[in-house]
């Protein structure tokens, strides 16, 4: 059975998963991290707010290519895979969304923080409504899917939209914002991945968090796609 | 239930010894501003999840090796 030698059934990755978000969990807390105004120590969340989002992008680039996937061979497998994949993704991105929430109440937000003084200053970070815009568009691909009865069609519609979501995935969150006077870091380039931003101790619990996170998205996962193809075993007997 | 409740007295006498405790900070998870304790809880809600994904991991072997 070539089943048997898939990734989602081996378990090196997910050990490194566990070990990796244990040191995030302990090293992140305990580096020295710089003394930046109104940020202070919150700059800790750079291994968990930020990581949802990476974890987010991972997720649903491995879906279109899924989907890519399925256009090619027509193979339904691939479908479950894409579906799958979008759904945890559309999980870390409101996870994301949530701790960026409760990050910007207490450092832009932050009453003693006389730049940023009213919400409106607030709402009109793009990043905030590019992401809402991301995750709306996802939340209409899951919408588009249950609409549709045919299996076959169903499965073919929603790949060529997967495809399209993710082409507006590029300007929504890494085009726009980038453009737009912002307050998110790395207005120039790519926040929190070049030299500058991050000193190298950050750095060296910034990577491992990124990866760790990413794959405890892709082990949640894999657990979906497998109840998803037993289901679908059922199904055919 | 009913089981519980000696339990969760247990753990409210603890509570309250541990906040009656006035000694200067010399034990471990006390330091540096009681950062461990944080360490802590965020360890084991760590270790409930992977230890949920686990044993759903286990569950899913099962059902795969008995079809």
């Amino acid at each position: 059975m070539s089943d048997t030698k898939n990734y989602m059934y081996k378990s090196w990755w997910k050990i490194t998963c566990i070990l990796l978000l244990v040191f995030t969990c302990t090293f992140g807390l305990l580096v020295k991290v710089p003394d930046l105004p109104a940020l202070e120590e919150t700059s800790r969340n750079l291994f968990f707010h930020v990581a949802m989002w990476m974890c987010m992008m991972t997720l649903f680039t491995i879906s279109v290519v899924n989907s890519v996937r399925y256009l090619r061979t027509f193979n339904l497998k691939y479908d479950i895979y894409a579906r799958q994949y979008a759904t945890v993704g559309i999980l870390f991105g409101i996870l994301g969304y949530s701790t960026g929430a409760i990050w910007m109440t207490y450092t832009w937000a932050d009453p003693n923080n006389p730049a940023f003084q009213s919400f409106q200053a607030l709402a009109r970070e793009p990043k905030l409504i590019g992401a809402a815009v991301a995750l709306l568009i996802y939340f209409a691909y899951m919408v588009l899917r249950d609409s549709i009865q045919d299996m076959d069609k169903r499965a073919r519609i929603s790949a060529v939209y997967n495809i399209f979501a993710f082409a507006m995935l590029f300007p929504t969150i890494w085009i726009v914002p980038r453009l737009l006077p912002s307050l998110h870091p790395g207005q120039e380039g790519n926040p929190a991945l070049n030299f500058k931003d991050v000193t190298p101790a950050l750095r060296l619990i910034e990577l491992p968090a990124f990866v760790g996170w990413t794959l405890l998205g892709v082990w949640i996962t894999t657990i979906r796609i497998r109840i998803n193809l037993l289901k679908e075993k059922k199904m055919a007997q | 239930m009913k089981r519980m409740i000696p339990l969760l007295l247990f753990l409210f006498c603890t509570m309250v010894t541990k906040a009656q405790d006035t000694r200067p900070t010399t034990d471990f998870m006390r330091s540096h501003g009681r950062i461990y304790v944080v360490i802590a809880v965020i360890l084991t809600i760590l270790t409930g999840v992977i230890l949920y994904l686990v044993r759903l991991e286990r569950k899913l072997r099962r059902l795969e090796k008995g079809n």
